[in-house]
């Protein structure tokens, strides 16, 4: 059976010789900083296994995250100048390849699908080929390996530093930002140990006027939005703003199409995403991979579709499901 | 209601554009500290929380290959592709993206697309290339938009795709909620039905933004300086 934590290492292997290769760029004027940021995410990756499975204690996990968090927060990590070809060169070489170089490129959405669709179903002596829950992920990894075999082949490149160094440069420019959705995440954890949904849930009912069917619709759906914004997904803002308002008064007192008022609550949790730097992974992280000057680019353009979208469900919600 | 001033630490330290994941450590350790947990305690939920979410950060293994490809040119030929096609208008093009991703997106096929997978080397060229070619060369603050709505076009299409799906995460976790919580039972069939309307509206009103691109991008005064630019190289 192939493990999704195999695949976690790989990862931080990955990390740790980029890591290396940032330790040895002389044109990095910070490349200690960097190389420890790199160093630690690496072997945070391989470290969780054993936290994971709660056979280590998670304490020294938890402190080199907060190292990551100081390392990048003030400033101690940097980027070498960029290992990449000249504009002509990537021009004679699109002349030459044309459009086989999307061969490689398609190949991971491409082995991805095969594994999410078919080599899932695949067991071999009674075990599945990929681990049960983690196909998608497992394709996505598979199909990165299998394309970067394809490319290195197609292109007659023999050594594999010169993906790793292409592939550090775009890790180096994005920097901290890689390690935002993982702390987010956790964030998004210690909200709801401490408390957190507890007081949303307080202020929700508080403001709940009588027993009105409208305004509880807009209580719930501004609620998902709001809440989903703050904490970065919808997934812990869901169970609180329902126990709230949407079970007990949509779907209790209103007698509410239990589906539609929470399969349409979600999605108005969904809006708040759009619009949200918590969401780092879909909001901030694409900025820095695309290379915008202005890190709240993709939200501002998301922005007036989330307003709409986030009307669209309480008028769904409001006219069908209660 | 002391614990809500973590929300309150998260808030103004994004609005003030502090570093974030300055922010977000300290809005963390505030939290758990004013939730009641020992100092050890919130260590350890960094720690679980940076085990249990590693999958957000797996993309990285696709850099390496990407980053090969658009050393030999993937991006300019991603670009050179575009160009041949007459009436592929960047807001075209990114409403065609928007839909493709839905489709997927709905048939659960959720990382078959994505910002490093495919909105960096393919669909991002691609659009810029569609806009050189009707507008010419883009200034900076253009450049700009065209990558942010690639951005949005993914992420939109991803969310109100994902839910028409029944095994996606969201789905299941209402019904397991539901089920447990109210003994009561819900299909994520049903779930799924009801996404379909939201999904719908989220194409249209999306994709209508993503078609109105390309007039808004022609309008002054930025499109004069597209404009200028692209006698310049007809010269």
């Amino acid at each position: 059976m192939i493990k999704a934590e195999w695949f976690f290492w790989l990862v931080g292997g990955i990390f740790l010789v980029m890591a290396a290769q940032m330790l040895a760029d002389r044109t990095n004027p910070k490349r200690h900083g960097t190389a420890a940021f790199w160093g630690l995410l690496g072997l945070g990756f391989v470290y969780s296994t054993w936290v994971a499975d709660k056979s280590a204690p998670a304490e020294p996990l938890g402190a080199a995250v907060l190292a990551m968090v100081g390392l990048a927060g003030f400033g101690f990590t940097g980027r070498g100048a960029a290992r990449t070809a000249a504009p002509e060169q990537r021009a004679a070489s699109a002349e030459r390849f044309g459009s086989r170089l999307f061969v490689p490129a398609l190949t991971i959405p491409l082995v991805a699908l095969v594994c999410a669709v078919g080599v899932k179903r695949l067991s071999v002596g009674g075990e599945p080929v990929l681990q049960k829950g983690n196909e998608t992920i497992l394709g996505l990894g598979i199909g990165a390996v299998v394309a970067l075999a394809v490319g290195m082949v197609m292109l007659r490149e023999k050594r594999i530093s010169v993906p790793l160094h292409a592939g550090r440069s775009t890790l180096e420019s994005m920097g901290w930002v890689m390690l935002l959705p993982q702390l987010l995440a956790t964030l998004g954890a210690i909200f709801s140990v401490a408390g957190v949904g507890e007081q949303v849930r307080r202020i929700a009912t508080s403001v709940l006027p009588g027993h009105s069917v409208f305004p509880a619709v807009v209580v719930y759906c501004v609620g998902m939005f709001l809440f989903t914004a703050v904490m970065g997904n919808g997934f812990a803002a869901f169970p609180v703003m329902t126990a709230a308002v949407g079970w007990p008064v949509l779907i209790e007192q209103a007698h509410g199409n239990a589906a539609g008022v929470l399969a349409v609550g979600m999605l108005a949790g969904f809006c708040g995403t759009l619009v949200t730097p918590m969401a780092a992974n879909y909001n901030l992280a694409p900025a820095a991979l695309l290379e915008l000057r202005d890190q709240y680019g993709p939200i501002k353009a998301q922005l007036p579709t989330a307003l709409a979208l986030l009307g669209c469900n309480i008028a769904i919600m409001s006219l069908f499901a209660v | 209601m002391l614990v809500l001033l973590g929300v309150l630490v998260v808030v103004a330290g994004f609005a003030t554009k502090r570093n974030p994941l300055l922010v977000v450590g300290a809005a963390g350790i505030a939290t758990g500290l004013l939730g009641g947990l020992s100092p050890r305690q919130v260590l350890a939920a960094f720690g679980t929380g940076f085990a249990a979410s590693r999958s957000v950060t797996i993309f990285a293994i696709t850099l390496p290959i990407i980053g090969l490809l658009e050393r030999n040119g993937l991006q300019e030929q991603a670009r050179r592709i575009v160009t041949r096609f007459a009436g592929l208008t960047v807001g075209r093009f990114l409403a065609l993206y928007l839909l493709l991703r839905q489709l997927t997106a709905a048939l659960g096929l959720n990382s078959i697309f994505g910002h490093a997978q495919t909105v960096r080397p393919l669909a991002v060229p691609m659009a810029e290339g569609a806009a050189e070619r009707r507008h010419g060369p883009l200034p900076p603050e253009i450049r700009e938009k065209v990558r942010s709505f690639a951005a949005s076009a993914d992420n939109v299409g991803l969310f109100f795709g994902e839910d028409v799906f029944l095994a996606v995460g969201s789905i299941l976790l209402i019904t397991g909620f539901v089920n447990t919580t109210y003994h009561t039972h819900l299909e994520p069939l049903q779930l799924a039905l009801w996404a379909v309307p939201t999904a719908l509206c989220a194409l249209a009103v999306h994709g209508w933004r993503l078609l109105r691109l390309d007039r808004t991008l022609l309008g002054a005064p930025l499109g004069t300086v597209a404009r200028k630019g692209r006698k310049e190289t007809a010269r």
